[in-house]
């Protein structure tokens, strides 16, 4: 082997503070970048999570509906319209808002009521840990996530209380379906649903279409618009790119977490730079005698470099180990970071470049070295 | 081989800048031949180190010239410059300049890793010549457990083990006591009396002018005696 890693392995040890600054430094900046991206794509999933699970080619929505939680309604007979057109294999309603929900022990708390015939396709429950699709026919059934448990004052199957004055009863429980408000959902039927909401019988939401085998999507969308007023057709694509830019761009949120993980890059950056090049100053002698002795500049910046790598693997370990136990711990919260493949990879990169960029201080330090010094000294 | 090994011609080399600036070498002309030791002796400041990096293709003189192996440096960048030492030229300092957290056969094969040598036979040859200046049974020790003289031997042993046709010393015995000293001085002897090459050593030192083929005198940037 070279011995360029060795020469890197013994800087980077050697003064042991100076190393143990190097990797805070990396450890910190990584797992707050972890923390802010790992935050973004779990508000990226909470936020579009009932797009993902509806079964529509189209969505028919109201005309200048923001997100998937906007209050705006449709009248339920513009459905007829919808099946009239022709492509249209069904047409789906489904109803959805904010509402009160009594806790058992005391006071209110909002949910979001998300009503859909269970007899039927439409957007239902998924992963049930209790109970299961078919309860959520019977009067008054509702299903909720374990996760808010304590929110809604409930603890199993069969509790009940009150949304909005209405009787409601806990007949299945899901786990992980978790909403970017916060709010819990509670899924429950169509009927139910409107009364929950106080919307009236005659107004849904939302329309899913399902356009039959050989139909052409663009066509049917087409129709729709001109067979219904004051509405919007919708591809689910569509539909997740108004939902996330509303939650995330809209409200600032996404930008605060970019700024978070910008500040955690910049932050370790400026660290790891300052201890690059501290140790390479305290060795500038040594890289003053390679250059005297004839090393070309490639060599001494591989060394450099090879410092840096060293450092990033090491701190990137670190820092993958600690996201993993904040990962693995925040789980089952309401609030749950995300870890995906691609984003552990991203973070690699990302903590190689920024190591390799801090080393950049360090080499302008070396390019200008006279290997006559060495005699001076 | 082609002798001289380094020819340095009419070397006028200016220092510093401004109203600090010296003119540490004024016109002075030397050839290294292969197979010669010489000395270079002289007083504090007379431009004997300067003398030196200008051969040793550290500086590059402000007027004159150096030819390596017949060849001129004139035109030449840094990075040239640096392999022209790594290549032809071997130094070897007052204060060693070994690589503290490298052992002494790391220390050798250094020398040769610069040049993209592999590690197998760069630890072989590296080995041999450290046995060549008697270190053998310390090849794997720190600079920091080794003496003045074995940290000198290790520095010597680095400076020949790429097969240098020059090799130039600055006072390399100025920090080490006379027993020492002596040790060192006749390595650098036998090591000249290699046909393969030239030893240039600046020192104070009256004991070692028996080693000489040759002794130049510097005074204020000139060399103003040689002896044969
Ligand atoms: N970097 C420098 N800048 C200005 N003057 C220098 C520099 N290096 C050496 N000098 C001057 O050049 C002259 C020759 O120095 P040097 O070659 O080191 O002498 P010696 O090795 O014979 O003691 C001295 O007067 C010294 O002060
Ligand atoms: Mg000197």
């Amino acid at each position: 082997m070279s011995l360029i890693y060795r020469l890197a392995s013994r800087n980077l040890f050697q003064d042991r503070l100076r190393f143990v600054a190097t990797i805070i430094g990396i450890v910190f900046s990584i797992v707050l970048v972890t923390i802010q991206l790992g935050l973004y794509l779990s508000f990226e999933r909470m936020v579009t999570t009932m797009i993902d699970h509806a079964p529509a080619d189209l969505w028919i929505v109201p005309l200048g509906t923001k997100c998937f939680e906007d209050p705006s309604l449709l009248d339920e007979h513009d459905r007829d319209h919808a099946l009239s057109v022709q492509g249209v294999a069904e047409a789906i309603p489904v109803v959805i808002g904010f509402t009160q929900w009594t806790v058992p022990s005391g006071g209110t708390t909002p949910v979001f009521i998300i009503g859909s015939d269970a007899s039927k396709t439409g957007l239902h429950p998924w992963n049930f840990v209790a109970g299961n699709l078919e309860t959520l026919s019977t009067p008054h059934a509702v299903a909720v996530d374990r996760t808010y448990f304590g929110r809604l004052g409930i603890t199993k199957i069969g509790d009940t209380t009150e949304i909005r004055d209405q009787k409601a009863q806990v007949t299945a429980i899901t786990a992980g379906i978790r909403s970017f408000t916060t709010t819990p959902y509670v899924f429950t039927a169509l009927e139910p649903a409107q009364v929950y909401m106080g919307s009236g019988p005659n107004k849904v939401s939302y329309f899913l279409i399902n356009v039959s085998p050989k139909a052409n999507i663009d066509h049917v969308r087409a129709q729709l618009l001109e067979h219904l007023s004051k509405v919007e057709v919708l591809t689910p694509d569509e539909f997740r790119d108004r939902s996330r830019s509303f939650w995330l761009f809209g409200t600032g949120a996404g930008a605060a977490l970019f700024a978070g993980a910008l500040l955690g890059i910049i932050v370790g950056t400026v660290i790891v730079a300052q201890t690059l090049y501290s140790s390479t100053k305290d060795h500038l002698i040594e890289f003053a005698t390679l250059r005297a002795i004839g090393s070309s500049s490639v060599y001494i910046h591989k060394i450099i470099i090879c410092q840096a790598l060293l450092s990033a693997t090491i701190g990137f370990s670190l820092a993958a180990a600690i996201s993993l136990i904040i990962v693995k711990s925040t789980a089952e919260t309401a609030l749950p970071i995300v870890m995906t493949p691609e984003l552990t990879a991203g973070l690699f990169l990302l903590t190689v470049f920024m190591c390799v960029a801090s080393a950049l201080s360090a080499i302008v330090q070396v390019i200008r070295i006279d290997p006559a010094k060495v005699f001076n000294q | 081989m082609t002798c001289p090994v380094i020819e340095a011609i009419d070397i006028v080399k200016d220092l510093g800048k401004g109203a600090g600036q010296v003119q540490a070498l004024k016109g002075i002309s030397l050839s290294l031949t292969c197979g010669e030791l010489i000395l270079l002796m002289g007083p504090s400041g007379s431009g004997k180190t300067t003398l030196l990096s200008v051969l040793g293709c550290m500086l590059t003189p402000t007027s004159g010239t150096v030819r390596v192996l017949g060849q001129s440096t004139a035109g030449a960048g840094p990075g040239d410059l640096a392999k022209l030492r790594r290549d032809h030229i071997g130094f070897i300092f007052q204060s060693y300049h070994l690589f503290p957290t490298l052992s002494a056969v790391d220390n050798v094969r250094l020398a040769l890793d610069i040049r993209g040598t592999a590690a197998e036979p760069a630890l072989v040859r590296s080995k041999e010549v450290l046995s060549t200046v008697g270190l053998s049974h310390k090849i794997n020790a720190f600079p920091h457990e080794l003496s003045g003289g074995e940290q000198q031997r290790v520095a010597i042993a680095r400076a020949i083990v790429g097969g240098a046709s020059a090799i130039l010393a600055d006072e390399p015995t100025g920090a080490l006591d006379s027993e020492n000293g002596h040790a060192i001085m006749t390595k650098l002897a036998e090591i000249a009396k290699d046909h393969s090459r030239g030893v240039l050593v600046v020192t104070h030192d009256p004991r070692i002018l028996p080693f000489a083929n040759r002794i130049i005198r510097m005074e204020d940037g000139r060399s103003c005696l040689q002896a044969a």
